[in-house]
């Protein structure tokens, strides 16, 4: 059983003084597949992170990684693992050539040297390699720091926030690695606070809510029991109350009013509603719109709807 | 151990090409026992009762000690940037022996430090500072130093460990530029009243300069200090044994544990 995930935890706690950071964290990701860990700041999302790299003992609970015990095996978990963490992990006093060098040795890569120029190859980094890390910027760092961890192929790969404050074409170039590297057979846990960039690269998505998980499933499945956000901007705000109606009959859900915005706003589960019914229906009621979406949910809407004391299952029915 | 020594050369080489790479804070630090040498030497030695030249040929062995004094403060800083950036991270989960790191940056700092007092003895022996006891004697000398730097630096790296930020080391380490002046580095500790000369005698500081006062010739043992002080060469083995053998266990287990 255990031998078909790469990573499986049971009931991981760890406290630091009176916060419970992780409190009974149960993960299974299964071997090959990319899982993101998905949650707002000081969800517990690094904390997980950490306890599964062997960076922090856990008060409590078991872990496997890679087939190892986290707790008994620490250093057979390092072997399997590569980590890429939140502040970048690199030294920025030496160059991206020197940091990859001395990784690849401490990972007893049998010709560091030749598989360091590769790996800043296959990250544009060749040019910069004699730099100094700490001239480079923000998504050359953790483009290097990606690198470090690939040195010698992990079976895990652990990305804790890996796009976090990146310009977009950095973004991209992170993406397109992680991808690579599913397709190559590792297993990858990532850590975001973006539903897009979970949706694009997770298989399975473990939403993190004050250090458990607050619910499992794939992308589409979460974002099926979210539904897309109906938004209506209005022209007066004296229709305001006649436009939630309309929106309370199509949604069923209750509907969010902006007095300042004048705009009026709904969670929609219901895939037949369409966006020229929603005009319409709107029209007929006699509201002036200026403006309606229909948009896949945010991670606010997602974190409103899963995280709240409500169980998923009465929000699903 | 084959594990440590190939990890620990690793890191040794890690720290030895940053300083490479960013010589400065290095040789700002060096310099600094150069620059105290002329100061005190020409300024303070002016008021008082020793004659010049022989002030300076006192104050070499000193300053040597003081700068090896300074493992403390470099130790400590280094040890409390890395930890509180991200890359000891990294190191702590890679499947490296988890006495590599501090063992690497205090055998670096060894290197750095031996290279570093070179331009102290130039200038100590341009000032009138000699080496009047011969090699052997001489090589000793050189030899506690070192070990005594390496003593120093391990107690820095703990307390790098166990600070809080980047800053609070900083502010910590420097401070400690006051144990030297409670010793025999700068001042002979005989005129001292009662209770603060056993204080500046007991400081480890005292014995190391007395032992290299003693073996490079500049100056005789002070038979009435206290023990350390009186006895320099066995009280700077027992200070620099002592101290590594409680804060390089205590270092190594803090640095595998994490600051979590």
């Amino acid at each position: 059983m255990t031998s078909t995930y790469a990573v499986l935890s049971e009931g991981l706690e760890k406290r630091f003084g009176e916060v419970r950071a992780v409190r009974g964290l149960d993960l299974a990701v299964a071997e090959g597949t990319v899982c993101g860990v998905l949650g707002p700041n000081g969800a517990g999302k690094t904390t997980a992170v950490r306890l599964l790299t062997t960076l922090l003992r856990p008060d409590a609970g078991s872990a496997r990684v890679a087939g190892h015990d986290l707790v008994r095996e620490p250093a057979a978990v390092r072997r399997a693992i590569g980590v890429t963490g939140q502040d970048t992990s690199v030294d920025a006093d030496l160059t991206g050539r020197q940091n990859l060098r001395l990784f690849a040795r401490l990972h007893r890569v049998p010709d560091a040297a030749k598989r360091a120029d590769e790996l800043l190859e296959r990250f544009g980094l060749t040019e910069a390699a004699g730099r100094r890390a700490s001239t480079y910027s923000g998504g050359m760092r953790r483009r290097l720091d990606l690198a470090a961890s690939l040195l010698r192929r992990p079976a895990v790969l652990f990305l804790d926030e890996p796009t976090t404050g990146l310009d977009p074409a950095s973004r991209n170039r992170i993406w397109a690695a992680v991808e690579e590297l599913k397709e190559q057979g590792t297993t990858v846990v990532l850590t975001t606070q973006y539903l897009e960039e979970a949706d694009r690269l997770a298989d399975d998505i473990a939403l993190v809510d004050r250090g458990r998980i607050a619910h499992t499933g794939s992308p589409a499945r979460l974002k099926a029991l979210i539904g897309a956000h109906a938004e209506a901007v209005l022209a007066d705000a004296a229709d305001l109350t006649r436009a939630a109606a309309v929106l309370d009959r199509l949604t069923g859900a209750e509907p969010v009013l902006d007095h300042e915005r004048i705009t009026v706003g709904a969670v929609c589960t219901d895939p037949t509603l369409t966006l020229p019914r929603l005009v319409r229906e709107l029209d007929a009621a006699g509201v002036l719109v200026l403006d309606v979406g229909l948009r896949p949910p945010t991670l606010d809407d997602v974190f409103l709807r899963l995280t709240a004391d409500t169980p998923v299952k009465e929000i699903a029915a | 151990m084959n594990a440590l020594a190939y990890d620990g050369t690793a890191m040794v080489g890690r720290q030895l090409r940053r300083v490479r790479n960013n010589p400065g804070l290095a040789i700002l630090t060096q310099l600094m026992p150069v620059n105290m040498l002329l100061f005190f030497g020409y300024v303070f030695g002016s008021a008082l009762a020793m004659p010049g030249r022989e002030y300076r040929a006192f104050l070499v062995p000193g300053l040597l000690a003081a700068t090896a004094a300074g493992g403390v403060m470099t130790g400590m800083f280094q040890a409390a940037q890395d930890t509180h950036r991200g890359v000891t991270d990294r190191f702590r989960a890679l499947p490296v022996s988890r006495a590599a790191a501090p063992l690497g940056q205090a055998v670096a700092d060894l290197v750095v430090t031996a290279l570093g007092t070179v331009p102290l003895l130039l200038v100590g022996l341009a000032v009138g500072w000699r080496i009047e006891g011969g090699p052997a004697r001489a090589a000793g000398a050189v030899g506690l130093l070192l070990l005594f730097r390496f003593a120093c630096t391990w107690v820095g790296i703990l307390l790098g460990l166990l600070s809080r930020s980047e800053e609070a080391a900083g502010q910590l380490g420097a401070s400690t530029f006051i144990l030297p002046l409670l010793s025999n580095a700068y001042i002979p500790t005989g005129n001292l009243a009662g209770w603060l000369r056993a204080v500046a005698e007991w400081n480890p500081i005292s014995a190391v300069t007395a032992a290299l006062r003693d073996l490079f010739g500049n100056a005789p043992v002070a038979d009435d200090a206290a023990w350390p002080a009186a006895h320099p060469v066995a009280g700077t083995l027992a200070w620099s044994v002592a101290l590594i053998a409680l804060c390089a266990p205590l270092a190594v287990r803090r640095y595998a544990r994490g600051a979590g």
